[in-house]
């Protein structure tokens, strides 16, 4: 069995959001981690590889940064990664960023491909839907539990308050909640064999049946109005009261402010 | 000169340390109260390879160099000294002189299961009567046909109880020397839990490190196959005082974990508490002693990471690893007791864990060689 994970390196946001001037991040200003949900879809790979035996290949695109959270897959026990990066891209929205991934992934065999269900600082939870739409496959996102059975696989689909179980034939796309499992940890010896491995790196060029209308900042539908950072909400209102007081209090200013 | 880590160094670190604030700081305090060995982080650092980060690969360690090994035991201790201490007493004196020593029979037979953490190791080199002066060693070992028979007790071993294999020095001959003088020819052995003969006696009661297993181990007509003698017979005492040498490189790491994980306890503190209108973080009287703490940590830090590249570079490191334990150890020691009193009343409670810190650094003034023996140690290289 083949997997390609899809990971994204996104802002740590215990280190502060940067902006550049057209509203989009600066990336390259801030301290990242691997994206939390793409953890947990490796990990989902990498059980799979130890149940069923799979070869886990990790894709990302970004700036030559990314290389980081790549490494970082590798030492945790991915096989191969693949670092999608150049200048014509960047600013990518979640349209041209899943023509991008997808004109990638047409150049590898696969039989699942596992995203995450949405990245900590766009948070859309588009790009995975969107890849297995330009890939022609079935998707299954919002995933709690994964098995594979011969061609397919039994997906657990969570919603708030039940799951749907969903059989697909692979090929296909699975997008991982970071509820999904616990990751495992990397080793140091995986660590330090992640920085000696090579890390295949693909520009423009090497994009398959993608048109250049529909890559980078240009190529992106999405037009960022304004960005900001979290405005700060007031201290807010403090009152002792009973229960039956708190109640009526409550459903006071609820009504005074047209919620019920 | 290149005082920057490496990227992988610097990942390495990353995951200690997410390990260690995830899996071993919210026991840490329990650990500590009730004495109980944290058996359970252990079979999790086995699972992430910590048991055996400076083994090769073909003897199922992790096969990465000194450092990484030092900033793991650097990381576990800044939030929990026992399960620091684990790791330094499994690795440098247990897998280190198997590797050193050990024939390729050896290293299959117990160095892969515990370099995969399968096993857990430990190391039996004091007695009663044998501390800093290994002629005092009393234990015997007696070939008798395929056996040795090792008759006699060790004393303070840490993993006591809860390893699985021990390298256990005894006495297996008296020879005299140039100037006519009988002396006691000392070997090692590989011994494996479960051997009859082989007793643990009692469980001592610390000050500190109080979750690591510190027992007696007692012989009594214990046989030990002969394949299990350790290198040359009779070469023991130098093999104990260089496995040391790698020991102590790790018991500096835990000092100076221990002293990292006060300091920045206290640096939190010291912003949050309040006096006389103010926190005590603004008086001129915290900045300059934090000041002296973190510029004697950095110091130390710098000294432990030049023993480790010393260990993983040089032959022969003793006098990197003496002067690196020293400087580490009593900086611990210092470094805590001055982040107790900058706690105040609070910092003497068990409340806070700079209380359990202070009790915890004493101990690296004093195994593996004491301060005192470490500067025998170097004096002795610069007069020699």
């Amino acid at each position: 069995m083949k997997i390609i994970v899809c990971i994204k390196q996104v802002p740590d946001t215990k280190g502060g959001v940067k902006f550049k001037p057209d509203g989009t991040l600066d990336r390259g200003a801030m301290l990242s981690i691997m994206n939390p949900d793409d953890k947990a879809g490796l990990e989902a790979a990498l059980t799979l590889k130890d149940k069923y035996g799979a070869e886990v290949t990790v894709l990302s695109m970004g700036l030559p940064k990314a290389e980081d959270v790549l490494r970082e897959a590798l030492a945790m026990g991915a096989d191969k990664a693949i670092l999608v990066t150049d200048r014509v891209l960047g600013g990518a929205d979640t349209w041209a960023t899943s023509t991008t991934i997808a004109g990638a992934i047409r150049n590898l065999d696969y039989d699942l491909i596992i995203t995450g269900r949405q990245a900590i600082d766009g948070d859309t939870a588009q790009v995975g839907p969107q890849i297995s739409e330009h890939l022609n496959i079935p998707v299954i996102s919002y995933a709690q539990k994964i098995e594979v059975e011969g061609d397919y696989v039994i997906v657990e689909r969570q919603f708030d308050d039940r799951y749907h179980v969903l059989k697909a034939k692979m090929p296909c796309l699975i997008t991982a909640l970071s509820e999904l499992n616990k990751p495992r940890y990397m080793t140091p010896g995986g660590i330090f064999d992640a920085y000696d491995a090579e890390i295949t790196q693909w520009g423009r060029a090497d994009l398959k049946d993608v048109d250049d209308s529909n890559l980078g900042l240009s190529g992106s539908p999405t037009k960022i109005a304004k960005a900001s950072d979290k405005v700060r909400k007031g201290a807010g209102e403090k009152v002792v009261l009973d229960a039956e007081e708190s109640v009526k209090y409550i459903m006071d200013k609820l009504n005074e402010k047209h919620i019920i | 000169m290149d005082f920057s880590l490496s990227k992988k160094h610097l990942l390495a670190r990353a995951l200690f340390k997410e390990f260690a604030e995830t899996e071993v700081k919210p026991f840490a305090t329990e650990v500590d109260e009730t004495e109980v060995f944290p058996r359970h982080t252990v079979e999790k650092m086995a699972k992430s390879g910590f048991l055996g980060i400076p083994i090769p690969k073909e003897y199922g360690g992790q096969g990465c160099d000194a450092l990484t090994y030092v900033m793991c035991v650097e990381e576990l201790s800044k939030v929990c000294a026992t399960t620091g201490v684990i790791v330094s007493a499994h690795t440098s004196l247990c897998c280190d002189p198997i590797l050193t020593y050990g024939t390729e029979e050896q290293k299959q037979k117990y160095l892969v299961p515990l370099a995969k953490g399968e096993k857990l190791g430990a190391f039996g080199l004091t007695e009663p009567g044998a501390g800093t002066d290994a002629q005092g060693m009393q234990t015997k070992a007696v070939l008798d046909g395929d056996n040795y028979v090792l008759n006699g007790s060790k004393i303070f071993i840490t993993n006591g109880k809860e390893a699985d294999i021990y390298i256990i020095f005894a006495v297996t001959d008296i020879v005299t020397d140039k100037r006519g003088r009988a002396k006691k020819e000392i070997s090692a052995f590989i011994v494996e839990k479960g051997t009859p003969g082989f007793d643990f006696g009692t469980k001592e009661k610390k000050m500190g490190i109080r979750g690591s297993s510190t027992y007696e181990l007692i012989f009594t007509d214990c046989r030990v196959p002969k394949e299990n003698l350790l290198g040359v017979k009779g070469k023991g005492f130098g093999m104990a005082m260089h496995t040391l040498d790698g020991g102590r490189i790790g018991i500096a790491s835990q000092a100076l974990g221990i002293a990292e994980g006060a300091l920045d306890r206290t640096v939190e503190y010291v912003k949050e508490r309040k006096q006389f209108g103010r926190a005590i973080g603004a008086f001129q009287n915290t900045q300059f002693q934090l000041a002296n703490l973190a510029t004697n940590v950095q110091a130390a830090q710098l000294m432990v990471y030049k023993a480790a590249q010393a260990k993983s570079t040089q032959k022969r490191y003793t006098v990197e690893a003496a002067m690196a334990k020293l400087f580490a150890a009593e900086v611990a020691m210092d470094v805590t007791t001055k982040c107790v009193q900058l706690h105040g009343g609070y910092g003497y409670t068990r409340e806070y864990e700079v209380e359990r810190m202070m009790r915890d650094a004493k101990i690296t003034e004093i195994y593996e060689g004491t301060s005192e023996v470490q500067r025998m140690v170097i004096s002795g290289d610069l007069l020699s």
